[in-house]
């Protein structure tokens, strides 16, 4: 099947060539961050992960998320979804791939990452994480590959493949819940110990994966013949529009807690987040940007002639999946370093070569995500675009 | 991956025989190999259940307090790099309000707010960064100390996110260039790993106390914690002592002597 | 055989490709055979030229000997190694090993650079200062 990626339009390699040069760029700074240290990076000894790794954490909910398509389909026979499956599983895809990539560029001695087989760590979160990741992956390159292929010859998907559809919907959630731990356990960093962190990642990822569906499906929809349907996307909609709300009321539980409770570690880091703190207030305009797309998508989503409207929902779905990456993809990391154990504050700023590096790694999903529609479009093309069952 | 002793001796016979090519001098070597050779530890070594810390703030003065770092941070090979971002340290003052958050209060004066203490790894009884490492590079022994396995190491940060004293550095960049005078006998760390205090293990292995014990002057001591007749432990149980950050049940073994004065000798606080 | 000339040609380019590591090596520089040198004063001041273990094992299993000897020192604590012959020896890379192989460069480099490996001890551990 993959000989379908081989052939496309000028706009498809042009596209492709523009994606592999920005990975040659990243490709490039992050050559000068193996040889010089991540020193190269904003990161510091107060803020000791950054960029890297709240993409990271951003990106498991995008991976979770196709979970919000495959589940209504083969559990509830939601019949809307059986043209989106697909997109959805390659949607999770490059979504681990770039997870596994941006672990790997966080790396002091990325060479020696082999360690945690070598030498396994079952008390370590870190350990399941890579368990559950990698698991992730496998699953969904089989059940999507199996599928697409018993398309593309026009018959059902085999039974075996079953069993795997059902574990890869328990599994998706326990990703984001794994990737939750990694920071729900630990004493000392307020903004994280929080009992509903993995809730609060489960509500963004189901709002931001499916947005960011949304407007994959409009563009697939726009360059190729395949349309994933109006009803699929609407009830897209519906579930960007539940989980985005069940989001906002979780963050404002967190508000509730830190500021009634008024204990001091746990309010410094809201503070410092979206007023500053003691003159640093560096990510303020950020967290307020935000809260406005989350405030303008949910008007937005919350009214259902509104929503109707594609071009609204468009909208909608590009708020929500921006407000939710600043608000995951940066604010959550840096803000639990900030303030630091000491009280002290050390602000953090991503350095162009880490912002580079970032946007390449984004890049390779995105290569890695053209090409598996592209493979999956032209399969639904040619069988008229329903699913064989 | 570790070759067992027993089998490290087995090749070693085995290659003797093919150098020699004699099965003779096969047998003989190979009986003597496996016998003789093994791991030991030095008679003089300072043993313990659970090596602890005294530091008695009222005997230690901003002179004893630059040495003592002085001292740890030439002896380990920490480098000194100007830029605070990546600073590296092991052990090093911080003023009272910062050691101890939350125990501060706005009628404290100045003088006790800012008066140094001196922070470093508290070898948790309950540690952490040893629950949240993924390789095991760091890791508790049976004697208390968490140590690290810079060679396993591989640069994730989890320990320094975990650890609530801030007592971890990482070493973003090659920290040779930012050593002045390389102690010859110790290591020094390559860029990508984390590195904190060790509690001298190096010392304690033949017998002599950790360095900042040693040149405080009696401002420190050290011993052990489940030792009841032990010095550290009629202090602790005369003395008043406090120990940082106690509700998150980590168990520090490092236990501070509060001082009621602003430190003898010198006005220089910090901030 | 359809497309059989790009067929071929791929081929081709797949054994270029693949014989790289050869003819870079025979095409680079002459290779000299490796002549590792114990000619230090340490050593030459010794009465028994003799290291921790034979001079065969060492050769072969050094690199696991020192792999060992970390893990028992860092990892277990344990310092001392006592050898075949009963002496007793400082488990120390650093100060045992390069207090008597000096050279490091005509001594561990020599065979290294020859085998085309890396080993990172030197990251960390400080090499002894050498004349040459």
């Amino acid at each position: 099947m993959l000989d379908k990626a081989l052939s496309g339009s000028k706009t498809y390699w042009g596209w492709i060539v523009f994606l592999l040069a920005i990975i040659g760029a990243g490709f490039l700074f992050y050559l000068q961050q193996f040889a010089q240290g991540l020193g190269i990076t904003g990161m510091s000894r107060d803020v000791s992960w950054g960029f890297y790794i709240s993409q990271f954490t951003f990106l498991v909910g995008v991976a979770a998320s196709g979970v919000m398509v495959v589940l209504p389909y083969y559990l509830h026979d939601y019949k809307a979804f059986g043209k989106i499956t697909i997109l959805g599983e390659f949607l999770a895809i490059p979504a681990v791939i770039m997870c596994m990539l941006f672990i790997f560029v966080d790396m002091g001695q990325p060479l020696r990452v082999l360690n945690v087989i070598l030498h396994p760590t079952p008390n370590s979160v870190m350990f399941y994480d890579m368990v559950v990741l990698s698991g992730y992956l496998f699953l969904n390159l089989l059940v999507g590959w199996t599928v697409l292929h018993a398309e593309k010859k026009g018959i059902a998907p085999p039974k075996w493949i079953k069993p795997f559809i059902y574990i890869s919907i328990a599994w998706a959630p326990s990703i984001h819940t794994v990737t939750a731990f990694l920071y729900a356990g630990l004493p000392g960093r307020h903004f994280w110990l929080t009992a509903i962190m993995a809730a609060r990642f489960l509500a963004s990822a189901f709002a931001s994966g499916p947005a960011l569906l949304i407007i994959l499906c409009m563009i697939v929809r726009k360059f190729t013949k395949f349309d994933p349907g109006k009803e699929a996307i609407q009830a897209l909609g519906k579930i960007v529009t539940y989980f985005m709300i069940t989001n906002v009321f979780f963050l404002g539980l967190e508000f509730f807690t830190a500021f009634y409770s008024a204990i001091p570690g746990h309010t410094h880091p809201f503070v410092y987040l979206y007023v500053g703190l003691e003159g640093y207030s560096k990510l303020v305009p950020l967290m307020w940007i935000s809260s406005i797309l989350a405030v303008v998508s949910l008007v937005l989503l919350l009214f259902p002639q509104l929503r109707r409207n594609e071009t609204i929902l468009a909208i909608a779905s590009i708020c929500v999946f921006f407000s939710l990456w600043i608000d995951k993809g940066f604010g959550l990391i840096v803000g639990g370093f900030v303030p630091n154990p000491f009280e002290k504050i050390t602000e953090y700023w991503p350095t162009v070569p880490e912002a580079t590096i970032s946007l390449a790694v984004w890049a390779v999903g995105a290569l890695v995500l053209t090409i598996l529609y592209k493979i999956a479009v032209s399969i639904k093309e040619a069988s008229g675009g329903d699913a064989a069952h | 991956m570790a070759i067992k002793r027993r089998e490290f001796l087995k090749i070693a016979g085995l290659s003797v025989a093919a150098g020699l090519g004699g099965f003779s001098a096969f047998t003989g070597l190979r009986s003597g190999i496996l016998e003789a050779s093994q791991y030991v530890r030095d008679p003089k070594e300072l043993k313990a259940s659970r090596w602890g810390l005294v530091i008695d703030m009222s005997k230690l003065n901003q002179e004893d307090i630059r040495r003592i770092m002085d001292v740890c941070h030439k002896k380990h090979n920490v480098p000194a790099i100007p830029n605070p971002k990546d600073e590296i340290k092991w052990i090093w003052p911080e003023s009272f309000e910062h050691s101890f958050p939350g125990q501060e209060s706005p009628y404290m004066g100045d003088a006790i707010k800012h008066q140094p203490y001196l922070v470093l790894c508290n070898h948790c009884d309950n540690p952490p960064c040893v629950r949240v490492c993924p390789t095991k590079a760091t890791f508790k022994r049976a004697d208390g100390i968490v140590m690290m396995d810079m060679h396993r190491c591989i640069g994730c940060r989890f320990c320094m996110a975990a650890c609530p004293y801030g007592a971890r550095s990482f070493n973003w960049r090659d920290p040779r260039p930012f050593i002045k005078e390389m102690n010859p006998e110790f290591p020094t760390r390559m860029k990508g790993v984390v590195e904190k205090c060790t509690f001298c293990y190096e010392l304690l292995a033949v017998g002599k106390p950790p360095a900042c014990v040693e040149h405080s002057n009696g401002g420190i001591v050290f011993g052990d914690l489940k030792d009841p007749n032990s010095e550290i432990r009629k202090i602790i149980a005369t003395k008043f002592t406090i120990r940082r950050k106690p509700d998150l049940g980590t168990l520090p073994s490092v236990f501070y002597v509060v001082s009621d004065k602003e430190n003898k000798g010198g006005h220089e606080h910090v901030g | 055989m359809y497309d059989s000339g790009k067929i071929i040609i791929g081929i081709g380019i797949f054994l270029l490709f693949v014989a790289f590591p050869f003819y870079y090596t025979a095409i680079g520089k002459p290779v000299v055979k490796p002549d590792p040198r114990i000619d230090t004063p340490a050593i030459q001041a010794m009465e028994k030229k003799q290291c921790v273990e034979s001079k065969n094992a060492m050769k072969t299993l050094h690199m696991q000997m020192l792999n060992d000897w970390r893990d028992a020192v860092v990892r277990d604590g344990q310092r001392f190694y006592v050898a075949t012959d009963g002496k007793t020896y400082n488990m120390s890379l650093q100060n045992t090993c390069m207090h008597c192989h000096s050279n490091k460069k005509k001594f561990c480099d020599e065979c290294h650079n020859y085998m085309a490996v890396k080993p990172y001890c030197w990251d960390c551990h400080i090499e002894p200062k050498e004349g040459a």
